[in-house]
């Protein structure tokens, strides 16, 4: 049999418009989503009725200002090397960002593993290296694996700013605010190849709101969105898996346990939206020693969040879409950012800007 | 930030596995995945092995557009 991609697409945006009766949004909680849905131009293809609103799922734009803040601090504390994934590099806190710092004479470095944050400190033995900790479900298991490592290796000037988040926690949040309107979540794929499937089962019986874990695929978007119809459709709130290559039902236990020795949930502020509860990873009191917050303390001043008139917050809770931003597209460039949705790559507004977000 | 990309383990040792990701290889760690072996598909993200692959991109096309053909509807292709 050969296949015919443009072909599947086509029976599935037919099949999907006549399935839709009515106004519905459907949340995507990863960034990777967003940029997949522009990429493909699925909302042009979609019909108006249905909203594919982004939530909370970049992990550089729901870090909050103060960690960014923090992070540059540390960068010119004597003795301090910052190592950080690049994506954070050029998000603004409240004071710019670390891009900036480091053009002061800041020490950071940009690495692509916690591991070479690891791997800078057993060379560095004089400095300590900071690897500034941000990520989901996805990436936070790859930090601790690195501190574990850092132990039985013995490199005591290696710790970890935390600043990580959880999505299902997140998810419950944004389910419960009677001022948002989620018909369905788009569970993120590559999150849930850890997590597996069991975490949405509360979010999808205590909200009734049919989640569907979905690949990156235009293809597998599509199927995700025609299960979370059909869902609708026959009445079922259920957590479905789209995405099976890669998500099996349980996840990746051994990940979770190494993320589990390290770290105990706390509760956790989201850039733009607030604390919420257990939304957080903080170190065990066994791992103190790799805990920047506690080896190489610095005094951050109360910040605001976001700068002023940037709408990331409501963006990120899919109350507006990008556009509705008042700053989106003419204040507010890919060029010159003033919010952290259109830094990042995988932005909300960055993405709509990039792709046009369609009707 | 999530985003994960698979490739095949050529070799493993210790801790760490030879992954090719087309026609290059790097290596990962195995810290998250410790049963690895060669062949195995995985996905890559931020230097480690997260999680295994069950098939490649081009049997799961395969298997999608059957499951959009089992869910009735036209036919779009031969
Ligand atoms: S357009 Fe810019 S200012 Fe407005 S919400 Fe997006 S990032 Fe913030």
């Amino acid at each position: 049999m050969t296949i015919d991609p443009h072909a599947a697409a086509e029976t599935a945006y037919a099949r999907i418009a006549s399935m839709v009766n009515g106004p519905l949004a459907f949340m995507e909680v990863c960034g990777t989503h967003t940029m997949a849905i522009g990429r493909a131009g699925l909302r042009t293809r979609l019909p108006d009725d249905l909203r594919l609103v982004s939530g909370p799922g970049c992990p550089v734009c729901v870090t909050p200002a103060v960690d960014i803040e923090r992070a540059a601090a540390l960068a010119v504390e004597p003795g301090v090397t910052v190592a950080t994934f690049g994506d954070l590099l050029r998000v603004p806190g409240a004071n710019g960002t670390l891009q900036e710092a480091r053009a002061r004479g800041g020490q950071v470095k940009v690495v692509y593993a916690a591991t070479e944050a690891l791997d800078l400190a057993e060379i560095e033995r004089t400095r300590t290296v900071v690897f500034v900790g941000i990520g989901f479900e996805t990436t936070t298991p790859t930090v601790a694996a690195t501190v574990l490592r850092a132990q039985s290796r013995g490199v005591h000037n290696f710790c970890v700013l935390p600043a990580f988040k959880l999505v299902p926690p997140a998810m419950h949040a944004l389910a419960s605010d009677p001022e948002i309107r989620i018909d369905g979540f788009l569970c993120p794929g590559h999150v849930s190849s850890i997590l597996g499937t069991m975490p949405y089962e509360p979010v999808a019986r205590e909200h009734r709101i049919p989640c569907v874990v979905a690949g990156f695929e235009p293809l597998e978007i599509l199927s995700a969105i025609e299960a979370l119809l059909l869902q609708l459709e026959e009445g079922r709130c259920e957590v479905e898996n789209r995405y099976a290559r890669a998500v099996p039902t349980q996840g990746n236990p051994a990940a979770r346990a190494i993320m589990d020795r390290v770290f105990v949930p706390c509760d956790a502020s989201w850039r733009g939206i607030g604390m919420l509860p257990a939304s957080g990873l903080a170190f065990r009191p066994e791992y103190a020693e790799f805990d920047a917050l506690e080896r190489v303390p610095v005094n951050v001043p109360e910040v605001e969040d976001l700068p002023a008139g940037c709408g990331c917050g409501d963006v990120m809770k899919g109350r507006i879409q990008p556009p509705e931003c008042r700053l989106f597209g003419h204040r507010c460039t890919p060029a010159r950012p003033v919010g952290p949705c259109m830094v990042s790559s995988e932005g909300a507004c960055a993405a709509w800007y990039k792709y046009g977000g369609g009707s | 930030m999530c985003l994960a990309i698979p490739g095949q383990v050529v070799s493993i040792e210790g801790r760490t596995a030879r992954v090719a990701f087309g026609g290059i290889a790097r290596d990962l760690a195995t810290d998250l995945l410790p049963d690895l072996a060669p062949g195995d598909w995985v996905l890559a993200h931020a230097g480690f092995a997260i999680q295994r692959l069950e098939e490649d991109d081009a049997v799961e096309t395969l298997r999608l557009f059957a499951e959009i053909e089992s869910l009735g509807g036209p036919v779009g292709s031969e």
